[in-house]
């Protein structure tokens, strides 16, 4: 029998922001808060829908704050959890995002990037929140932050959030733009068995014996949930492996924050997902991401026709930065180029990762993204 | 050979973080004496048991509870629990946190708590300004009142914590004073067994802060104030709840039967199910 109930499994026509939501599903998340905001809204609508299905909980809360400070007190109750939203609320939940790092808290906060700052442009797209991704919050931590260009990836990399969220208890963030969120396109879900979900882990000691951030190998610390019996403390004030506060203690500082951030870096290259075009004899390489890498995968091709050994790196991860893939790409080439639709962000970090190899920087803000042949121009310019 | 004595209340508390940071003469003490009693007396499961605190002095009483325990960022303790609750509706959930907390920058998040009647449980220590920061003027400092930021005298309206509480919806809303711990610790019992969202209010001395810049130097003589001043008045009109120099109302202002959020969220995810699945 196949109820409504049952993840549509096979080939269907739907929208970034709906394979997000039905991405949360499959990985499992069974608790959504949010705050209404374009256009992040029909997460929140899909899933208002399709929640209670699942025997899910949705809950519309009085503001972005309120709705990441949910999606905690969720996870820590032992769901997998979620919020979307978009850049004016994005800022709102910086804080708590914070918190959710501090207290390592697995979960998804999904950011649909539109022209800012401020109210900006709420229907058309940005890529101007990355940097806040990376540093929104205040303190030294690390993040991971995902770039989906198509609507199949809203799926997958939601899922992908997930697993990465309970694998390192690190808030991720999925950050689409409002045309991915937007546009329709083939999405193929494939059967329930064939998709890979990663659950945190739990604690293999008795309550006495536990120590809610007490790191394994893997620097990440098992992690119990209310009600199970561990009777554990949580802070976002500087603690100790027991959870208790250590304010005025400067080596519990340092060897907390420092293995928040170095559970993140260390385990960069298993976090790290690129897609490589054409680079083994690339000239000039663009370096792309979100929607743009779409226009800029036409104009390497375009460019291979007309003889141009170019080629493309697409940022999948966006944070960690994935430093070495562009330090080895530049390398061999003899130009970069770095289409973005901000002002200058991940360039920066591109230009930190290359040392001397000269970098182009595209930039676009406003309605439309590039053109293919915008970026070709820079690319022919470059060769 | 002298056998040691452990307190009757030490399991309820997590001895590995005392001594606690509050001052000489401070009311929060009694505020979580009187919860580990109703805890106590009512023999509550502390495996099932979740106590969330923003921040403050009074934030910290989280972390002693022998609980499950989270202690959030300002002001979102409400917001953080409404998740936990949601989640695992099996969870007695209850808030420990301060009038700044609470009703400054959380003020959002307890009307609107309350407004859908999340079955989460809020103790409020009022001591009518921020401890934790010097001092300074909160949403509950009296009219004149001094503090770090008010040395000429407040000149803001203060909140009545019971009246807001009452118009937003809360199911059971009471104030007492660190004076009247039976009675508080009466009503947080009847709290503890309530379906829907409830609120106490507890007014506590904060001598070091509070009470020396307010000709009020020691707790003692803040507990004098709460005996001189305090009147109960059970079932009163919340919005006639004054505190005052002169008077102090306090007292059990609502207590009635209203299903909360989470049961009629469960029944609409099961009759949903019905409906989809056939079942
Ligand atoms: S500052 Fe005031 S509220 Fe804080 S611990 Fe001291 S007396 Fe208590």
């Amino acid at each position: 029998m196949t109820g409504k109930r049952t993840l549509p499994t096979g080939a269907h026509f739907m929208s970034g922001d709906i394979a997000c939501a039905e991405g949360a599903i499959a990985a499992g998340c069974r608790f959504f808060a949010g705050y209404p905001i374009t256009p992040a809204t029909e997460i929140a609508e899909h899933l208002s829908e399709r929640m209670p299905e699942f025997g899910g909980i949705y809950i519309q809360m009085e503001d972005e704050i309120a709705s990441i400070a949910a999606v905690l007190g969720a996870s820590y109750a032992g769901l997998k959890a979620m919020t979307a939203t978009s850049g004016p609320g994005f800022s709102l939940m910086q804080e708590n995002i914070g918190l959710a790092v501090m207290t390592e808290t697995p979960c998804v906060i999904v950011d649909i990037m539109r022209g800012g700052p401020s109210t900006g442009q709420p229907t058309l797209p940005g890529q101007q929140d990355v940097m806040q991704a990376k540093w929104g919050s205040h303190g030294d931590y690390g993040i991971i932050a995902l770039a989906p260009s198509s609507v199949q990836e809203m799926f997958n990399l939601t899922i992908e959030a997930f697993n990465l969220a309970e694998t390192y208890r690190v808030p991720t963030l999925l950050m689409g733009d409002e045309i991915v969120a937007h546009m329709w396109e083939k999405v193929v879900i494939p059967p329930t068995s064939e998709i890979r979900i990663v659950n945190r882990k739990k604690p293999h000691v008795s309550p006495s014996e536990y120590a809610p951030f007490m790191p394994e190998d893997d620097l990440v610390p098992p992690m119990a949930c209310f009600g199970e019996g561990y009777r554990f403390h949580a802070t976002g004030l500087t603690h100790d492996e027991r959870g208790y506060p250590r304010t005025q203690n400067s080596e519990v500082q340092t060897r907390l924050v420092r293995r928040l951030c170095e559970k993140i870096n260390k385990n960069a290259d298993k976090i790290i997902k690129v897609e490589e075009v054409m680079l083994e004899d690339a000239d000039v390489v663009v370096v792309a991401y979100g929607i743009v890498a779409r226009a800029a995968l036409s104009a390497v091709r375009k460019a291979r026709e007309a003889g141009i050994k170019a080629g493309l790196l697409r940022l999948i991860t966006l944070w960690p930065f994935p430093e070495k893939h562009v330090a080895r790409i530049a390398g061999q080439a003899k130009a970069i180029v770095v289409p973005e639709m901000n002002c200058g962000q991940i360039v920066r970090e591109v230009e930190r990762a290359v040392k001397g190899t000269p970098v182009s920087f595209l930039s676009k803000l406003g309605e439309d993204p590039h053109t293919p042949h915008e970026i070709l121009d820079v690319v022919r310019r470059c060769s | 050979m002298v056998q040691e004595v452990v307190h009757p209340f030490a399991k309820y508390l997590r001895s590995a973080m005392m001594p606690h940071i509050w001052c000489p003469g401070c009311g929060n003490g009694i505020v979580l004496n009187c919860f580990v009693h109703a805890l106590d007396e009512l023999q509550k499961d502390l495996d099932k048991l979740v106590v969330v605190s923003g921040i403050g002095c009074i934030g910290r009483t989280a972390g002693y509870t022998n609980a499950d325990s989270f202690h959030t960022t300002h002001g979102r303790a409400i917001a953080f629990a409404t998740g936990v609750k949601l989640a695992n509706p099996e969870l007695e959930v209850v808030i420990i946190s301060g009038d700044g907390d609470l009703f400054a920058i959380g003020g959002n998040h307890f009307i609107h708590a309350a407004r859908r009647n999340i079955g989460i449980k809020v103790i409020c220590a009022n001591n009518f300004n921020y401890g934790m920061t010097g001092g300074q003027q909160g949403p509950t400092t009296p009219l004149e009142a001094s503090t770090t930021t008010t040395p000429y005298g407040n000149i803001e309206h203060p909140f009545n914590l019971v009246h807001l509480a009452a118009a937003s919806g809360a199911t059971y809303v009471a104030r007492w004073t660190t004076l009247h711990v039976r009675r508080l610790t009466q009503s947080i019992k009847r709290m503890l067994q309530k379906e829907g969202f409830c609120f106490i209010e507890v007014v506590s001395p904060c001598p070091e802060i509070f009470g020396r810049r307010n000709k009020m130097r020691t707790g003692l003589e803040m507990m004098e104030w709460f005996r001189r001043a305090s009147v109960v008045e059970n079932f009163s009109d919340p919005s006639k709840a004054e505190i005052s120099p002169e008077k102090i109302v306090v007292g059990e202002f609502v207590n009635t039967e209203k299903v909360s959020y989470e049961r009629l969220l469960h029944e609409k995810i099961a009759q949903i199910n019905e409906k989809v699945m056939g079942w």
